[in-house]
């Protein structure tokens, strides 16, 4: 049996090392889409964020986060130790079918690539008009400190602030993160965007909200797919174990339903364009299998393949709207961040007592409004500090010639370059 | 000598080198250009929103030839760009007062 606990814990391991990999090709994703979405005067800088907000990401919960989240102690003290001993004890505790153990270094690899996936969010929201060093120096607080306390109130079990559990008190559910790492993403672009305010040029002088084209709509496209791909690591890694009959089984229903959500909201969403502009729009479609992949991310091991399908195509609908009422409401959000992770993250959570019937509607309002009210008002707080401090908005010039000179100094497609 | 400048639709590029090199055109220069004519501009939508495209974009052609080549030239150019159909263009004539070759350093019309 001994023999079997082994490589029950070596398939365990290696389960979230692959879905850790998958959901780390998910910032390549965020950095396509978000490139695409952007003008090519501002390629340079937000590929330069996207790849600095990963590294700060993970040195940041390298350093504290996990600590906060899982007490998994400050630069991980401890995390390299390895008893064979205590594996077989821990195994033969828990039993064959019982909770998985793996590696604590393959917790932690799976863990801080969802950290890195929230702040990829929040880049793009911001693009265009963002100073990169104020991004920079926001990403250190939300990596080290806003989501990793946010996530010990939900994951990690603690209480908030000591007042109540979310899990124990109120049966919040949350699978894979729809709000605990998309609306909590969400919601801290929406305080930036708030006090950054919107983007030159996007509303006219008697209020008519002006299109601001994206640049390369192949690599929005690119972005997207590479999403719904890394996707299946989010949300199939979330079930935690493979390494048993009955877990087996749940893995495949999370990737069958998280895949059927996208092609749900991708549907859904290009329909609906199609029906109000008259047009088929791809951005809107690209937002739509997104939404569909996020609306499942709360519950995708419960529903049926169809309820899948639906929830996803409600995402899909919410998410167009959702873009078009923010932009009435002059919340300007270049690559439609905000609704995707943020409005049909709230739906994701709320979908969940449908099909599961351990959570409930009351429990799942108050844990979004707990995350909601917590990263708002704490990223708030931090975007007005870094805007007394050094100002987070390039200048009107800057901004009218681009932030790739403005703030690399390198153009992404240099086109007439004299050696 | 005259310089003959285009203006065509970019999808007749080639049928105009084509038959330039038939009536005997030794070389041209090809820009890519955008403006507006009779045909003006047009409306593209953007996440629900539409903005106007008041600039198309056009081919620039612009070739030197001798003064006996030129009727020849525009009319060369004339039968392969046209469809019949709003934006087909425009050609201008120009006097030219002088050509050079830089390698040879051959003028006017030899030069051409």
């Amino acid at each position: 049996m001994n023999e079997i606990y082994e490589i029950q814990y070596a398939l365990d391991t290696f389960y979230f090392l692959v879905c850790g990999a998958l959901v780390m090709w998910m910032a390549a994703g965020f950095a396509m889409l978000e490139a695409g979405l952007v003008r090519s005067k501002n390629t340079t800088e937000i590929l330069t964020k996207n790849v600095a907000l990963f590294a700060i990401s993970c040195t940041m919960y390298l350093i504290c986060g996990y600590a906060i989240m899982y007490d998994g102690g400050f630069f991980l003290s401890g995390i390299e130790a390895f008893s064979q001993e205590e594996v077989l004890a821990a195994s033969a505790e828990e039993g064959f079918a019982g909770s998985s153990v793996y590696s604590a270094a393959s917790d932690f690899f799976f863990q801080v690539v969802f950290v890195a996936t929230a702040m990829s969010i929040v880049s793009g929201a911001v693009a265009e008009r963002m100073k990169l060093w104020a991004f920079l120096a926001f990403t250190v607080v939300m990596t080290g400190v806003i989501y990793p306390l946010e996530g010990s109130w939900t994951w990690g079990g603690q209480d908030v602030f000591g007042l109540f559990s979310l899990g124990d008190d109120f049966g919040f559910s949350d699978f894979a993160g729809s709000g605990i790492v998309h609306m909590a993403g969400a919601a801290a672009a929406l305080a930036g965007v708030l006090l950054l305010g919107a983007r030159k040029g996007k509303y006219g002088s008697n209020g008519q909200v002006n299109a601001i084209p994206g640049a390369n709509l192949p690599l929005a496209t690119l972005g997207t797919f590479i999403l719904w791909m890394g996707w299946f690591g989010f949300n199939g890694g979330s079930v935690l174990k493979l390494g048993d009959a009955s877990s087996a089984h749940s893995v495949a229903m999370v990737f069958l339903n998280t895949n059927a959500a996208a092609a749900g909201g991708l549907g859904a969403a290009l329909v609906l364009a199609r029906v109000l502009f008259g047009k088929a729009d791809l951005t809107m479609a690209l937002n739509g299998a997104l939404a569909g992949l996020v609306a499942i991310t709360a519950e995708p091991s419960t529903p049926t393949a169809l309820q899948a399908t639906l929830f996803g195509a409600a995402g899909g609908v919410l998410v167009v709207l959702s873009i078009l009422g923010l932009e009435k409401l002059k919340i300007d959000d270049p690559v439609g961040a905000i609704s995707v992770h943020g409005t049909v993250g709230l739906l994701g959570l709320l979908l969940v007592p449908i099909t599961n019937d351990g959570a409930t509607f009351v429990g799942q309002i108050v844990g979004a409004l707990t995350i909601f009210a917590w990263v708002f008002g704490a990223s708030l707080v931090v975007w007005m500090l870094i805007k007394v401090i050094f100002g987070i908005r390039v200048t009107e010039e800057e901004e009218f010639s681009g932030v790739d000179i403005a703030e690399c100094g390198m153009e992404a497609y240099p086109e007439f370059t004299t050696k | 000598m005259k310089l003959v400048t285009a203006i065509i639709k970019p999808f007749k590029l080639d049928d105009v080198r084509e038959s330039l090199s038939e009536i005997g055109v030794n070389g041209i220069t090809v820009t890519e250009v955008k403006g507006f004519g009779r045909q003006k501009g047009h409306t593209e939508l953007y996440r629900g929103a539409e903005y106007v495209v008041d600039f198309l974009p056009k081919v620039k052609i612009e070739i030197a030839v001798p003064n006996e080549l030129v009727d020849t030239t525009t009319e060369a150019v004339v039968q392969a760009a046209a469809t019949g159909k709003i934006g087909d263009g425009k050609i201008f004539v120009s006097e030219l007062e002088e050509v050079i070759r830089i390698r040879t350093g051959e003028t006017g019309n030899e030069a051409v």
